[in-house]
Order: C-alpha cells, then structure tokens, then sequence
C-alpha cells in the first residue's frame, strides 16, 4: 500500500529526508505516550510496549525520508507498531493467548491510514492512556515512584528530562522507573481504570501526583532557582490531558483550574534578578490574563459538574475558587478577603489540615488584623505538626512584625530561612530577619 | 513555550475553495486531538479583509484606512496559540493542520514562538 504522504514538503533550510526525519522525531515524540499505552494494553507489558514503540520510530526514520511523510503520522506509527506486537506475539510463545485478542483489535484498525479517525479506536487509545494514568498513580507506588512514572509513561518525558527538573542524577530516576515498573508488576496492579468504590480514591492518587509536580515547578523545594517552568508547564499539560479523558469529573477540572490560575502568577513571582516577590507586591499586569481566563473556564466547569451530580465542591476546586478570588483583584488592596478567608474555613472544616489552617491565618489576619492571625498561628504551632515547615516561620514572622514585635519576628524568620533549602526563598527571608534585627534595635519594643 | 501558529491565505483562493463539511469535520477534529493532548490555548478564525481597519505610525503622525486592501492579496485568516515543548513540535502540528486541505489550497502557516521570560 503506498501511503498517501503531505504532498511533498519542500524545505529551503532543510533537505526533504532531513525534514522527514525531524518531522518523525516530533512525531514520535508527540504520540508517544497513546503509542506506549496502546501496546501496553495489547501485549500487557509496559517494558515490550516501550521496544515496540521503539522499532515503530526506527521504522519511521528509515521510510519517511524515503516515501514521503504520511497524512496520519500517529496512525502510521500505531499501525507499525501493531505489526510489530503482532510479530513479537508469533515469536513469542508467553505471549501467544494475546493473539486472539489482537486478532480482534486488527478486525477495527484495518482502516491503516485513516486508522485514528475511526472513533471507536480514538476512544480505545483514550481508555488505555487514561489506564496508564491510574497505572503509574497506582497507590501501592511511592509518591517519587509515581511522579517520575507518571511523567515518563503519561507525559514522555526522557529520564535525562526529568532528572535535570528535579535536579537529580539521570540514573536515579531510571531506578526509579525500573523499580516502579517491577513493583507494578510483583504486586500484579491490572492495568485498568478503576470503577465503582475503588475510583474515588485512585482519582485523588492521580491528581495529586499531578498537583505534586505542579508544586515542585510552581515552588521549587530545592536549588537556585525559584520557578521551574519546565515542570508548571507539565502539569498544566497533564490536568488538560486528564479533563479530556475524564470530561465529567468535577475535581478534574477543579485541579485544572487551580493549576491555571496558580500558573497565571508565574511571570510576576520572580523579580529581575529572579528574586521572589510576594503576592502582594506583585505586578499583576503581568499576570497571564489568557491562563486566569482559562482557569475561570475549568472552575465553571467544575461548579456546575458538582452542581449538577449534587457533590460538595472538591478541595481543588475550593482552591482554584481561592486562587479564582486572587485573580480578580486588580491590584492587591482590592483583594475580597473576606471571601477567601469565608473559602478557607470551608476547605478546613471539609478537609482538615495544618497547612490549610496557617494560609486561614493569613487570610483572617488580612480581614481582622495581625493579632487574630497570629492567634490562629500560634495554634497551629503548638500542635507541632508544622515545626519543620519554613512557611509556618515565616507567616509568624510577618505577623510579629506587623504587630511590632520585631525581635521575635527577626528570629522566626531566621528559624525559616534554616529550613528551606532554596536559595532564593533563603535570600528573601534572611533579608526580611535582618530587616527585623536591624529595627528591633533601633526601635524600643 | 508557547508558539503562535499564524495561518496566512490568500483572501481569493479561500473563498473559491471554501470551507467544505469534510474539511470543517477534520478540522474540528484535529483541533480537539491539540487541545486532549494538553497543546491548544487557544485558537481563532479571522473576520475577512475587507472589513479590516489598519492604522499606520510614521513621523509621528496616525493615519487609520479602512479595508478592502488591494495592494495585498494573502493576510492572516486564523491562528492557534499551543503549548509545545519544543519549535519541531510546533512545527508538527502545524504541518498536520496544513495536511487537512487539498490540493486547491493555497496558504501558508508562520510558526513564531512567544517571548516569554524565563
């Protein structure tokens, strides 16, 4: 069969067979996670799946610079690679109770080019990538074990990408990978989508391995740099590929909107010399008005799923509302926080956490003062449970200092500064406790 | 990165050619494959020609002329704004949105990615 092909590309820059080669590269790197989930879902190992898809790319780097790139670049490496696993099947006697069903597969993918525009096979590879999302969120994984599976197999991101992202030697996350494909395997985690009971629980799994590499981006635990944009940007890829497979879902969109409207901030979050800036001290003309738009659309979209199948509002929808309040204010002193300190005893009350409690503290600080702030603070403190956490220091340590207390507050935010280990967030808070210091010196207390 | 995918026609040969069923069809549906795979922003068809208005700076002074435009026959008729991870990506997609039309289409696609600070 001689594949219809894109009419010839010429290139003035690049000659047809370089221009065909790099046009697979992109191709295969663009398909390739609903490649990989297909032939994992066919041949019931993710590690095969990976060499099929392989040899599908080798295939295509050989023939494309020769016949032409064809119309349908993914339902052309899909189709190869199918040959493939059907090739490996025969060779392979383990594998051969898989034939049978292939043979069934092959009976609705015969269109060969226009195989992708056959719905019921589009659904198909929506299903099983949306199988391999469960997969590599599957809670017998650690939360590292899932988030490199999940960017690799979901957002095919090479080992050496997600090493260098989250700043850690490329063979630590191939380990990582290895041992999470093995423990998949030992613990015989069938690659399914849940249903019934057992979905709640995974979603949460899923969404917050996609929150978790939103957060390590959006505030870099570690490192010189305060935004790692490479990692905001995948997660916000990952929350829209999840809406698209799980359309009706509520808090899929609720995360969706969240990581929008949170992303929209990036730009101003890092001044000229890629200090932090506050939210308040933000530029917000520099605000990304097309992702806030986006936002608003996911968190109606997720108001009015909720609405409709009667659920109270999930807790990344009542961020993303938060987040949603924070976006509307044109400058900061317009900032309704009444609202979202009226959201966050809600999200408290619906979903109890210390973390929670503290970014309460700073909203009702806003509305009643620092005192009433630092009461609630203080009770979080007591509790213990955030003594480690460099946040908790440094709200304290603007709320002593707002209330005149600068020598305490110079100490708590040294204390914070001692526990984070990111340099520019170290830099800002040992800046504020000199500030501190220097005043509690020059002013009587 | 973001990239603006600029697609620019000539005003003629779109209407001649016209936007047919199957074309709109697969044009929906590539669209909705960009925005399932986390890659479309955003994207938008453009109001013809004629009906533009253009308003031109030199030395200071502004002069505002109202459309139909001889002296130019190809303009900009649409754009999609994508999240890629790299240009040759950009220049997929942008390559697969071209596929769609036959060969009585005339048209061209600018892929320039948005400045963005780092």
């Amino acid at each position: 069969m001689n594949p219809p092909e894109r009419g010839g590309r010429i290139s003035r820059g690049l000659s047809p067979a370089d221009q065909a080669r790099k046009a697979a590269e992109a191709a295969f790197r663009i398909e390739w996670p609903r490649l990989v989930a297909r032939l994992t879902r066919i041949i019931g190992d993710i590690d095969a799946a990976e060499d099929l898809a392989q040899d599908a790319m080798v295939a295509a780097v050989e023939q494309w610079p020769r016949d032409g790139v064809p119309v349908n670049p993914g339902g052309w490496l899909m189709v190869t690679a199918r040959h493939r696993a059907v090739d490996r099947l025969r060779r392979d006697a383990t594998f051969a109770r898989k034939l049978s069903e292939l043979g069934r597969e092959a009976a609705i993918g015969d269109g060969g080019e226009t195989l992708l525009a056959d719905l019921d096979l589009d659904h198909a590879i929506e299903d099983d990538l949306l199988r391999m999302i469960f997969t590599a969120c599957h809670p017998v994984l650690s939360a590292p074990a899932r988030v490199a599976l999940t960017l690799r197999m979901v957002g095919g991101l090479t080992t050496e990408e997600i090493a260098r992202a989250y700043l850690v030697p490329e063979s630590t996350v191939a380990q990582r990978i290895v041992r999470a494909k093995r423990a998949l395997a030992a613990k015989r985690v069938p690659f399914e989508v849940p249903s019934g009971p057992d979905l709640a629980a995974r979603l949460d799994s899923a969404l917050e391995v996609i929150y978790l590499i939103f957060n390590e981006g959006y505030e870099a635990s570690a490192g010189d740099e305060w935004v790692r944009a490479e990692l905001v940007e995948e997660a916000l890829r990952l929350a829209r590929i999840l809406t698209g497979l799980m359309p009706l879902e509520p808090e899929v969109h609720g995360l969706a909107a969240l990581l929008e409207l949170q992303a929209s901030r990036v730009r101003a979050r890092s001044g000229p010399s890629k200090a932090l800036v506050l939210l308040a001290d933000q530029n917000r003309s520099r605000w990304d008005r097309l992702l806030i738009r986006r936002g608003f659309a996911a968190l109606g979209r997720a108001q009015a799923l909720s609405h409709e199948s009667r659920q109270a509002p999930g807790r990344y929808a009542l961020q993303a509302a938060i987040a949603a309040a924070h976006a509307m204010a044109f400058t900061h002193e317009e900032t309704d926080w009444r609202r979202i300190a009226g959201l966050y005893a809600v999200l408290v009350r619906r979903f109890p956490s210390p973390i929670v409690e503290l970014n309460r503290a700073v909203a009702v600080a806003m509305v009643e003062g620092p005192g009433p702030g630092l009461d609630l603070v203080d009770a979080v403190a007591t509790t213990g449970a955030l003594n480690s956490y460099h946040l908790l220091h440094a709200v304290r340590g603007d709320m002593l200092a707002r209330l005149g207390r600068h020598q305490e507050a110079g100490a708590s935010f040294t204390r914070a500064a001692e526990l984070t280990s990111n340099t520019v967030e170290q830099l800002f808070l040992r800046d504020r406790a000199s500030a501190c210091i220097r005043y509690s010196h020059s002013a009587p207390q | 990165m973001r990239f603006l995918l600029l697609v620019r026609m000539d005003a003629d040969n779109a209407v001649e050619a016209g936007l047919d069923e199957r074309l709109a069809g697969e044009m929906g549906k590539l669209l909705e494959d960009m925005t399932k795979a986390g890659v479309l922003l955003d994207t938008g068809g453009l109001r013809p020609m004629d009906e533009a208005t253009r308003i031109q700076l030199a030395n200071g002074r502004q002069v505002v002329t109202d459309g139909p435009f001889t002296e130019s026959k190809e303009a900009i008729g649409g754009y999609c704004l994508i999240q890629a991870r790299a240009k040759d990506e950009a220049v997929e997609w942008a390559s697969r949105f071209l596929a769609l039309h036959g060969p009585e289409w005339e048209m061209s696609m600018e892929i320039r990615q948005v400045d963005e600070p780092t």
